[in-house]
């Protein structure tokens, strides 16, 4: 039984992965479970410089699901490649890099300090959180801004490229294909919602951001059909994710057209939630007599 | 730190909206430290899907206790459950308090309401009984007092409507104590965020040293969605750090309670 899919020219030995910021730096979780039975770890965003992030309260509980406004708090690329790196780079499995930057040349320089790094499995360009001022999403939501991102990454690096997209668009697919043409090796299918909660009894929002991102299994069937829809429209692999919690969730994403899942909010109250996951699919392809993963991929059927 | 799923062998309350929960929980058990945490999945909540952290409040053989308030969705599935009902328990978390090494130094602990659960373990390890200061609004709000008593300990209670104790706030016998004698005094405090920043002005004030356990709302208990952070000095000025992991136990010198601008 094949588990193994390419996203691009990364290679993981089965297509489960998890979301950036839903994992820190791989370490942490490294107690709880093996993470070299993972298809690849995902860590949380990195820009240039280290960043505080914004004030507390930063998260919400919401019915079936979470917000958040962490707002990228982490340590740069050079205390990322001190702290973290040398844990990350002995794994057995690849690293993807999520990155950010407040401008088209930060985006193009974070990822030129990464293709000297050696080992590193793939970089995904985050163009699409919500919970900064500058940066973040206003790249996923203007088609030439995000053109322009991509393109400066594919010329800063040889790394494989995935880029994350913006949920909050009219529709995905010009931006889907504005990162395929800009050179793109894959993209990743969907960041968070953005979203409000307000505690009553003060008046106050409940993140001191005030907005947020909404996450969790609340935006599963939001997150299937715009992996879907972008899978139709290009030719590049997708990492599709969005609320996660078991295999079949997986199954789901897979076929709406995504070649690879991550595992978000769940790894938050079930950190075995990705090697569940794994384990789910091979007994599903079992159960259907399915030889290879990658058939599973974008086969949905939509005809009645 | 580890995750198992474990069962509960006793949910009953204690007084008013306190519970008491009992989990076998062997290996947590084994490994708890004063001070530490535990993030419980309460399995039978439906939308709501996040773990709460509870301090571990007493450690016996295989079993670990909970003492625990009822205040919203959660903690109210939790108070249904029964024995023999199964939780999701990951633990122990957290830096806990430094539990003194010598009988040189008479600990002082200060409680305010559940804050008494983060507080048992550290009495039992203490190599000599020192006075809990313990406080609440209401008589209802003075947890375990018998249980400190029975490690030797002297249990001072305050209420705000003076139905039990001394009539105040947890600090005021606290503040009198240290007037008498601050020397060779070491505080540990747990409870309301008010009640820790008045404890570590109090610490200032006398020069004591004071290790407070930080409440915050936590989504992952283990370092990687940094909900829970609060500012804490630092090399280069400030910066945010966990509760989940550089706490929540944090040196009341470090703890900023404001963002600086
Ligand atoms: C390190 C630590 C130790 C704690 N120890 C104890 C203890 O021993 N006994 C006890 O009764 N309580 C303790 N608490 C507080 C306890 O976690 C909350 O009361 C509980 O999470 C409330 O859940 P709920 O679903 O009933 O409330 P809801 O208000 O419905 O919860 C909504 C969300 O807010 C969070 N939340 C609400 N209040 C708090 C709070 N005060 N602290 C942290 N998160 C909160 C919940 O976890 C949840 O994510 C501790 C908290 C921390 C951080
Ligand atoms: C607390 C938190 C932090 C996140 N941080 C990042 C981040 O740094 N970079 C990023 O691209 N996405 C980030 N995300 C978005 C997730 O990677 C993922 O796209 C989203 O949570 C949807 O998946 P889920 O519903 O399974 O959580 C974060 C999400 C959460 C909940
Ligand atoms: S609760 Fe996630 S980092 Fe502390």
């Amino acid at each position: 039984m094949n588990l193994a899919v390419q996203v691009g020219a990364l290679r993981m030995q089965n297509p489960v992965t998890v979301a950036s910021g839903t994992f820190g730096y791989g370490v942490e979780y490294a107690r709880l479970l093996d993470l070299n039975q993972l298809g690849a770890v995902t860590v949380k965003g990195i820009r240039l410089g280290p960043v505080r992030g914004n004030s507390t309260p930063r998260t919400a509980e919401v019915a079936s699901g979470m917000l958040n406004a962490i707002g990228l708090q982490g340590p740069g690329v050079d205390g990322f490649i001190a702290k973290y790196w040398p844990f990350l780079k002995e794994l057995t499995v690849p690293t993807i890099i999520n990155i950010w930057g407040t401008s088209v040349e930060e985006y193009a320089e974070v990822a030129r300090r990464f293709d000297a790094v050696e080992g590193v499995g793939a970089l995904e360009l985050n163009v699409s959180c919500p919970n900064i001022k500058e940066g973040g999403a206003q790249f996923g939501t203007d088609c030439k801004l995000l053109s322009q991102v991509v393109a400066a990454c594919r010329r800063a690096t040889r790394l494989p490229l995935i880029t994350k997209l913006s949920p909050n668009v009219v529709s995905i697919a010009p931006y889907a294909r504005a990162a395929e043409e800009a050179g793109s090796d894959a993209l990743a299918v969907t960041n968070s919602y953005p979203a409000m909660a307000i505690d009553v009894e003060t008046r106050r929002p409940k993140l001191a951001n005030v907005t947020g991102g909404l996450t969790g299994p609340c935006i599963k069937p939001i997150a299937i059909k715009l992996v879907w829809e972008a899978a139709k429209a290009v030719k590049i692999p997708i990492i599709g994710m969005g609320g996660i919690q078991d295999a079949t969730d997986a199954i789901e994403f897979l076929m709406a057209g995504a070649s690879a899942v991550a595992v978000g909010t769940a790894n938050f109250y079930e950190p075995q939630t990705a090697l569940q996951v794994i384990a789910g699919i091979r007994s599903f392809m079992e159960r259907k007599g399915i030889q290879d993963v990658r058939e599973i991929v974008g086969s949905v059927i939509t005809d009645r | 730190m580890l995750e198992e799923l474990v069962q509960i062998l006793a949910n009953e309350r204690d007084v008013g909206a306190y519970f008491r929960l009992t989990l076998h929980a062997p290996e947590i058990a084994r490994r708890i430290q004063p001070g530490q945490f535990v993030h419980i999945r309460i399995l039978p909540m439906r939308d709501a899907l996040l773990r709460r952290p509870f301090s571990v409040f007493q450690a016996a053989g295989d079993n670990v206790s909970i003492l625990y308030k009822v205040v919203g969705k959660g903690t109210a599935v939790l108070s249904r459950m029964q024995a023999g009902d199964q939780l999701g328990a990951l633990g122990p978390l957290g830096h806990g308090f430094t539990v003194p090494k010598s009988a040189g130094e008479k600990p002082l602990l200060v409680a305010g309401g559940y804050g008494m659960a983060a507080m048992y373990l550290l009495a039992q390890c203490s190599p000599r009984p020192g006075v809990v200061f313990v406080g609440g609004r209401r008589r209802v709000d003075i947890l375990c007092e018998q249980e400190f008593r029975a490690l030797g300990w002297d249990v001072c209670a305050t209420t705000e409507d003076g139905s039990y104790g001394h009539r105040g706030l947890v600090t005021e016998p606290l503040v009198a104590e240290l007037r008498r004698d601050a020397k060779g005094k070491r505080l540990f405090a747990c409870g309301p965020t008010p009640m820790l920043r008045a404890v570590a002005r109090i610490a200032e004030d006398f020069d004591v040293p004071a290790e407070l356990s930080m409440d915050e709302h936590m989504c992952c208990g283990v370092g990687v969605c940094l909900t829970c952070v609060i500012p804490v000095k630092s090399a280069d000025g400030w910066e945010y750090q966990r509760t989940c992991t550089e706490g929540p136990v944090f040196d009341s010198k470090e703890v900023l309670w404001e963002v600086p601008r």
